[in-house]
C-alpha cells in the first residue's frame, strides 16, 4: 500500500514538454528522501489539458500542478510529499481557492466534460493491464462470450445508437450486422481498426491509444465475437511512436493473460490481434485504401460496391471502426444501451471527444455529451481566445471539412446539425481561428494538402484539387479574376459528384464552407486586391508612421533590398516598389512604428 | 507526393546491414501482407531504402521490383535518399499553422539554404514538412530526431540549430 499516488502525464504532448525528465527525477529525488515505499509514481495516458503540460496530480489529494519544471521536484517532492505542505504557485491557478485547493473536475475545463471514451486516460497507467482490470477492463468481453449470443451484442450496439467517430457517422451496429450476415458461412473474417489519424490538427485517437490501449483491444474482441470473426489488425500511425509502443505492450500482456489468442475465457472462441504501421499516407485513412494497404499494396481506394462488409480485407468480409468508437464498447455493454442512448440528441448518441487547438487558451483533449454547444466549448471549456483577439471561425473535419462563424456559435453539435451548415463532425479536430486568420488562406492550406494527399488514382481528385489550389493560389497573390471565382465554385461540386473515395469528395468542402460565410473576404483579395486579415503576403504593403518613427535608422540597416530611406533622428520611408514584404524591419522596430497592410 | 532529390549518394551498405536485412525478411516474408513492415524495418536498419536493398527484398520475396518502387514512393515515409545527421520536421498541421508554423519552416529553409526534402551539402541538416504530429497543444512544433520543440518563436531557431553543430 502507498500513501499518496503521483500520476504524471506521459502523452505526446507532455512528454514533448519534458514529462519524462520530470518522471525520472521524482523518482530519484523520492528515493533520496526515502519515500519509495509510501509513494508510487505512475506513468499515465494524456489528462486532456495539454496547454498547460507538463502535468502532474498528486492523490490522494487531488492536487494538480501545471506547467511543471524538472527543478520544480525537489521542492514538491520535500514540501508536499514528506511534509504534506501544498506548493501552491505551482498549482494550476484555477483550482486555488481561499481556504484551499478545489477538486479538478470543478474547473471549467473539465465541469462540462463527461468522459466515456476517454474514462481511463490519466487515471491508469496504460503498460499494466491490471490497472486496467482494476477499473472493470475485460469484464464487458466476458460478459459478452458467457452470456451473450453474437446477435444480442449486435442489437446491444444498434440499440445505443452508437455511430462511427472516424468521421462518417455511420451507425456501428449496422456495420457489424451487415458483416455477419451478408455472407453466408464466409470461411474467414476481419475486424481492423482505424488507427491512421490522419486529419492535422487531431490527436483523439492517439490519446486513446496511448492512455487506454486495452479498451480498444477488448472492444475488437468482442467485435470479432459479433461478427465471427477471429483475426482483428490495427493499422497505426508511424508517427505515433508511444501509440504503437503501447499497443505492443498491451497486446503481449493480453495473450499472457489469455484475453486474446486461443479458448478465450475458456470458451471456443478465439481472437488475436496484430499491428500494422501506416506510412504516412492520408488517404490510407479510407476503408477500401487502409485495406489495401494493409495487404501491402500502395494504399490506393477501391470502388464500392463491393463493400468491406462483404469483400474487405483480403477479399473477406471485414469490419472497419475507429479507434474511439471502440472506446465506448465496452461501456455499452456493460450499463447497457438505454444508458449511452440517455446521452446525447435525437440522432446522435453518446459523447464525442474533440481535439481543440489553434487560437483557443486551453489547447488540448476534451470530452463532451453530443448537442453541447460550440459556444460552450470554445468560451467555457476552452476558455476563450488568447490576447483578446476576436473569434473568427472554428474548423471542424480537418481537411474534409469546414468552417463554422460566429452566427453559428450556439448549434447543438451533433452530426446532422454540422452538416446542415456546411462542415462536418470529422474525426474531433477542432481549430480555432481568429481574426488574424485569412481563411483564403486556410482554404488554399487545406487543398495544398489534399493536391499532396491525393493518391492518383482518380482524375476529378488527382487533377481537380491540383487546378482548384492554383486558383486559390492566383487569388491570394491578387491576380485573380471574379471569373476564375465562379470556375473554381464550379470546380467545387465536379470534383464532389465525380470523386472516387471519400478523400476527393469531400476535399472542396473548405473552400464551399469559406466561400459560403467568408465570400467577402475572397471578393476583397479579388477587387480590392486586398487581404482583411493580414496574412497573404503579396497583398501586403509596408509604410512606417511618421509620428512613431524615431530616425533610428535600425530598418534600413536591416533591409535587405535596400527600400528604407530616410537621415538619421528623421522619420524614414518605405520605397514600396523596392520592398520585398519580407518583415524584417517589423522585426527590427523597437518603437511599432512600421505597418503592414 | 514527397519531393525528389536528384543528386545520386552512392551506396555504402554494409556486410552486417545485409545480414540483418536478410535475417528479417526471411522471418517476415511468409506472413499476409508482409511487404510494408519488410519495408519500414529495412528503412530501419539503412535509413533509407535505395535500390539495392530494394532489390534484395524482390528477390527474397518474389514480389516484383517495380510493386516494391511503386510503394515506396507511395508513402511519405519511406525515402530512396539518405537523410542527414539530423532531420528537422515541422509540422504544418492546422493547429500549428494557424499559429506561425508556415513562417518557421521559411526560417529553416532560409538559414539551412535548403528545401523542404533536402539535406544540407555537410549531411548534417535534413530538412521535412510533416503532418501533424499530436503536439497541437505546444504550436508550432518542430522535431529535431527525436527531441520536440514547442511554443517556438523565429528567433529561436538559430541558438536551436547551434547545439546540434558540433
Amino acid at each position: 500500500m502507498f500513501r499518496s499516488h503521483v500520476l504524471i502525464c506521459g502523452g505526446t504532448g507532455c512528454t514533448s514538454s519534458g514529462s519524462l525528465k520530470i518522471y525520472e527525477k521524482l523518482q530519484e529525488e523520492i528515493d533520496k528522501n526515502g519515500l519509495s515505499k509510501e509513494v508510487q509514481v505512475v506513468k499515465t495516458g494524456c489528462f486532456g489539458l495539454c496547454a498547460n503540460g507538463p502535468i502532474m496530480i498528486v492523490y490522494p489529494e487531488g492536487t494538480f500542478y501545471s506547467m511543471v519544471n524538472v527543478e520544480d521536484i525537489p521542492e514538491i517532492v520535500s514540501e508536499h510529499l514528506l511534509k504534506g505542505r501544498i506548493v501552491t504557485r505551482l498549482v494550476y491557478q484555477e483550482t486555488v481557492e481561499e481556504n484551499g485547493i478545489k477538486s479538478l473536475n470543478e474547473t471549467d475545463f473539465y465541469k462540462k466534460q463527461h468522459r466515456v471514451a476517454l474514462r481511463n486516460c490519466g487515471v491508469i497507467n496504460p503498460e499494466n493491464i491490471d490497472e486496467y482490470i482494476g477499473r472493470d477492463g475485460y469484464q464487458a468481453l466476458g460478459k459478452v462470450l458467457t452470456e451473450m449470443t453474437p446477435e444480442e451484442v449486435i442489437q446491444c450496439i444498434l440499440d445505443s445508437g452508437l455511430r462511427g467517430r472516424g468521421g462518417g457517422g455511420f451507425p456501428t451496429g449496422r456495420k457489424w450486422q451487415l458483416a455477419r450476415n451478408i455472407v453466408p458461412n464466409a470461411d474467414q473474417k476481419y475486424v481492423c481498426c482505424n488507427a491512421d489519424e490522419g486529419d492535422p490538427g487531431a490527436f483523439m485517437d492517439r490519446s486513446v491509444l496511448e492512455g487506454d490501449p486495452h479498451v480498444v483491444l477488448e472492444a475488437m474482441a468482442i467485435a470479432g465475437y459479433a461478427i465471427g470473426a477471429n483475426q482483428g489488425y490495427i493499422y497505426v500511425r508511424a508517427e505515433y511512436p508511444i501509440a504503437v509502443q503501447r499497443l505492443e505492450i498491451a497486446i503481449k500482456q493480453a495473450r499472457e493473460y489469455g484475453l486474446l489468442g486461443k479458448n478465450i475465457f475458456g470458451t471456443d472462441f478465439s481472437f488475436d490481434i496484430g499491428l500494422r504501421l501506416g506510412a504516412g499516407a492520408f488517404v490510407c485513412g479510407e476503408e477500401t485504401a487502409l485495406m489495401t494497404s494493409i495487404e501491402g499494396n500502395r494504399g490506393e481506394p477501391r470502388p464500392r460496391p463491393p463493400f468491406p462488409a462483404e469483400k474487405g480485407l483480403f477479399q473477406k468480409p471485414t469490419i472497419l471502426n475507429n479507434v474511439e468508437t471502440y472506446a465506448n464498447i465496452p461501456q455499452i455493454i456493460l450499463k447497457g444501451a438505454e444508458w449511452f442512448a440517455s446521452m446525447g440528441t435525437e440522432k446522435s448518441k453518446g459523447t464525442k471527444v474533440f481535439a481543440l487547438g489553434g487560437k483557443i487558451n486551453n489547447t488540448g483533449l476534451v470530452e463532451i455529451p453530443m448537442g453541447t454547444t460550440l459556444r460552450t466549448v470554445i468560451e467555457e471549456i476552452g476558455g476563450g481566445i488568447p490576447n483578446g483577439k476576436k473569434f473568427k471561425a472554428a474548423q471542424t473535419g480537418g481537411p474534409s471539412g469546414g468552417c463554422i462563424p460566429a452566427e453559428h456559435m450556439d448549434i447543438a453539435i451533433d452530426y446532422d446539425n454540422l452538416i446542415a451548415i456546411g462542415s462536418m463532425m470529422g474525426s474531433g479536430g477542432l481549430i480555432v481561428m481568429d481574426e488574424d486568420n485569412c481563411m483564403v488562406d486556410i482554404a488554399k492550406f487545406f487543398l495544398e494538402f489534399t493536391v499532396d494527399e491525393s493518391c492518383g488514382k482518380c482524375t476529378p481528385c488527382r487533377i481537380g484539387t491540383k487546378r482548384m489550389y492554383e486558383i486559390l493560389d492566383k487569388i491570394t497573390k491578387g491576380k485573380a479574376t471574379l471569373e476564375d471565382l465562379d470556375r473554381l465554385e464550379e470546380l467545387c461540386y465536379h470534383v464532389k459528384a465525380n470523386s472516387l473515395c471519400g478523400l476527393g469528395q469531400t476535399a472542396p468542402n473548405p473552400v464551399l464552407s469559406t466561400l459560403r460565410y467568408f465570400r467577402d473576404e475572397y471578393i476583397a483579395h479579388i477587387v480590392e486586391k486586398r487581404c482583411p486579415a493580414g496574412v497573404c503576403k503579396d497583398l501586403l504593403s509596408y509604410e512606417i508612421q511618421a509620428d512613431k518613427c524615431k530616425g533610428c535608422t535600425a530598418c534600413a540597416r536591416v533591409c535587405p533590398a535596400g527600400a528604407i530611406s530616410g537621415s538619421v533622428k528623421n522619420p524614414h520611408t518605405i520605397d514600396k516598389s523596392k520592398c520585398l514584404k519580407c518583415g524584417a524591419c517589423i522585426e527590427k522596430c523597437r518603437f511599432g512604428a512600421i505597418i503592414k497592410k | 507526393m514527397g519531393s525528389k532529390q536528384t543528386n545520386a549518394v552512392p551506396f555504402h551498405g554494409t556486410a552486417e546491414q545485409e545480414a540483418q536485412l536478410r535475417a528479417m525478411v526471411e522471418q517476415l516474408k511468409d506472413t499476409k501482407g508482409a511487404l510494408m513492415p519488410i519495408m519500414q524495418k529495412a528503412q530501419d536498419i539503412y535509413g533509407y531504402l535505395p535500390i539495392e536493398v530494394q532489390t534484395i527484398i524482390s528477390d527474397m520475396t518474389g514480389i516484383p521490383l517495380e510493386k516494391i518502387y511503386g510503394v515506396a514512393t507511395f508513402y511519405s515515409q519511406f525515402s530512396l535518399y539518405p537523410k542527414g545527421q539530423y532531420t528537422i520536421s515541422v509540422c504544418l498541421g492546422t493547429a500549428c499553422y494557424v499559429k506561425g508554423s508556415g513562417d518557421v519552416f521559411e526560417k529553416l529553409k532560409q538559414i539551412l539554404g535548403i528545401d523542404d526534402g533536402q539535406c544540407t551539402a555537410d549531411g548534417k541538416f535534413s530538412l521535412e514538412a510533416c503532418r501533424c504530429i499530436g503536439a497541437c497543444g505546444l504550436a508550432p512544433v518542430m522535431t529535431i530526431n527525436d527531441d520536440v520543440y514547442g511554443r517556438l518563436t523565429v528567433d529561436e531557431l538559430p541558438a536551436i540549430l547551434e547545439k546540434y553543430k558540433d
